[in-house]
């Protein structure tokens, strides 16, 4: 008892120790807040503007050094999401059924769950180089339909994962008492598993959304982009994650801002189609 | 058609009162049985499956057909050739692979303590009711899409570092033998530190997501014995849950780093686009992705195109790999604690 008093070195100089190091997790904590912070303030400040003016919402990306807006460019993204996610989200959806209803033997099971983990945080440049070489290059010609295939590659990861993840969820006891009942497995896992993961799955297409709604690197080869207004899936489409980068990377005020408020529309939706995600799922979890 | 129907409802009338009896507890007739359903149901959903299972083969084999031309012509000459000379057809891929390289490696450097810190103040630290918020608030910054990162980095960041921090870098390492050559040249704001500094925040959410779900795994007995043995927390963390959790944290590491590699439009915005093989962090430079971005729709000629497209192969190569090893990693960690409980 004598060795540990409150005045010994050691244990003074472990404490000490304990303190700064607590106090640097904090500040890591602080750090990573800062910028998130920083990052929608900037945003919002800056792009907030922008917004508020009605003709950013009707009239089409502008020539240098005009006035403009992006209505063209916002067509064009939600039409390309929109396919991209009914493309992507069936397939995603079967897959992971296979992956936690189907293949509990078997090599098929953990091999793609191991590849789809890989593919998840793939580059998604690579994704789009990939559209370009089987689709883009073939046709000859850029176009929506490139982008919104592009898209769909991002989606299916995702879904396949938070599919199997939320079935495997599902407690075997309710799938047992369906087959007791003599139900087949394709109406036990419609009927009943699908029913009991439902907010997990619609989490896991709401999020995958969230994620296609900003990524500009695949749609650089796939749909390339569009001053105009075109709703022509074969011809190359505009879309904002595109139009942003080529306003913000030229030298006239008038695109920055454009720029600007486009960001602070994606932002704005990437981030309210995370916190709805988040609250469905948490919900589902409490009842 | 009448001879069809004469015998048939013939049967039923005289078979009538016997047949009610049989039927009862057979069953149900259907219209398609559910076993048949069954199979195309299943087979459906296990063709979606191998579809997912060889999406990664088809990108490997449309890219190394892509690159057919270079690959040939060039060989493995491509992969130690500074050149990049679209006018003259000659093509190498150092200066994007060693800025690839640099950008993410100087992204680890500070993400990696930081994402310690946080996932340390979250799962020892923070009480109940602030986990989930701070939480919440970290996993947006995976949220925030990378071309915000981009703009913000080229406006926001760009000018601040270019006439606060690295002014202050470059007098302080003026003159250090071999840290001064990393901190030379010019501050111009867009470069390799900046395009690393931005990757480091956004690295830090996938490395403290990794970090805190394998620090849960600790079991709570060991840091029970090790509090009662009168350790500080930090001596918990340090001593018990990071050796625990070695295997699981180098794996979420190289998530980061597989993250990182592949990084493109935040880069792009901000580390100028030089093919110029520089030493200094504050030079211009090129990443494999960003090369990608900023030439492929503007390459004219087919080995240029088969040039870009080895780039994406080469890209394509090493993150699979990194992440392939960082998902083993994770796996090892979650079975051997499946096999302890």
């Amino acid at each position: 008892m004598s060795a540990i008093h409150s005045r010994n070195p050691v244990y003074l100089a472990r404490k000490r120790r304990n303190v700064v190091m607590l106090s640097a997790g904090g500040c890591a904590l602080a750090f990573g807040l800062f910028w998130l912070a920083w990052i929608l303030l900037t945003v919002v400040l800056e792009g907030g503007g922008a917004l508020l003016r009605l003709s950013v919402f009707l009239e089409m990306t502008p020539p240098p050094g005009s006035d403009g807006g992006l209505a063209n460019a916002m067509v064009g993204s939600l039409v390309m999401i929109v396919i991209g996610t009914s493309i992507g989200a069936p397939i995603g959806i079967l897959a992971g059924t296979y992956l936690a209803e189907y293949g509990q033997r078997g090599w098929l099971t953990p091999a793609t769950r191991f590849l789809n983990d890989v593919l998840l945080s793939a580059p998604s440049i690579v994704i789009g180089l990939f559209v370009y070489t089987i689709y883009v290059k073939q046709v000859g010609h850029f176009s929506g339909w490139a982008g919104a295939v592009a898209l769909a590659l991002i989606v299916i990861p995702v879904v396949v994962r938070t599919t199997d993840d939320m079935l495997r969820l599902v407690p075997n006891s309710m799938r047992e008492a369906a087959v007791a009942l003599g139900c087949p497995a394709w109406k036990m896992i419609v009927t009943i598993t699908y029913r009991a993961a439902r907010a997990g799955i619609v989490t896991g297409i709401l999020l995958s959304v969230a994620r296609i709604s900003g990524e500009t690197a695949p749609l650089l080869f796939t749909a390339l982009n569009n001053q105009f207004w075109s709703t022509n899936m074969n011809a190359p489409m505009a879309n904002l994650p595109m139009v942003i980068f080529q306003f913000a990377m030229s030298p006239y005020e008038d695109w920055h801002r454009l720029a600007w408020g486009g960001a602070a529309l994606i932002t704005f939706a990437v981030l309210v189609l995370n916190i709805l995600a988040r609250s469905l799922f948490a919900r589902s979890q409490y009842s | 058609m009448s001879s069809v129907f004469v015998p048939a409802d013939t049967t039923l009338k005289t078979a009538a009162p016997g047949a009610a009896d049989s039927r009862r507890g057979a069953a149900a007739p259907r219209p398609l049985s559910g076993h048949k359903l069954d199979f195309v149901f299943r087979n459906l959903t296990r063709f979606f499956a191998l579809l997912v299972f060889s999406i990664l083969a088809a990108i490997l084999i449309s890219l190394v057909h892509g690159s057919s031309l270079t690959l040939r012509q060039f060989g493995f000459g491509f992969l130690v050739s500074a050149d990049w000379d679209p006018v003259r057809e000659n093509f190498g891929a150092v200066v994007p692979i060693y800025g690839t390289l640099v950008t993410s490696l100087i992204a680890l450097l500070i993400g990696v303590p930081v994402s310690f810190g946080i996932a340390m103040f979250l799962t020892e630290l923070a009480p109940v009711w602030l986990k989930r918020p701070l939480g919440t608030a970290i996993e947006l910054l995976a949220a925030i899409p990378s071309i915000i990162y981009g703009m913000w980095g080229l406006f926001v960041l760009a000018p601040i570092l270019q006439s606060h921090v690295q002014p202050w870098l470059i007098s302080l390492f003026d003159g250090v033998p071999l840290a001064g050559k990393l901190f030379e040249g010019p501050p111009l704001g867009i470069g390799m530190l900046t395009a690393g500094v931005i990757l480091s925040i956004m690295v830090i959410p996938f490395i403290t997501a990794v970090m805190r779900d394998v620090f849960e795994l600790v079991p709570s007995l060991l840091k029970e014995s090790a509090y009662g043995l009168g350790a500080t927390t930090w001596e918990v963390v340090w001593r018990l849950v990071l050796p625990y959790t070695k295997v699981g944290v180098i794996g979420g590491i190289m998530l980061g780093l597989g993250r990182a590699l592949g990084e493109t439009m935040a880069i792009t915005f901000v580390i100028g686009n030089a093919n110029r093989l520089a030493v200094s962090l504050m030079a211009p430079g090129n990443s494999i992705a960003s090369a990608l971005a900023n030439e492929f729709t503007e390459a004219v000629g087919d080995v240029y195109y088969s040039a870009l497209i080895e780039l994406g192969l080469l890209l394509f190569l090493i993150t699979t790999i990194v992440l392939a090893f960082s998902k083993l990693l994770l796996m090892r960690l979650t079975r051997h604690e499946g096999a302890r409980t």
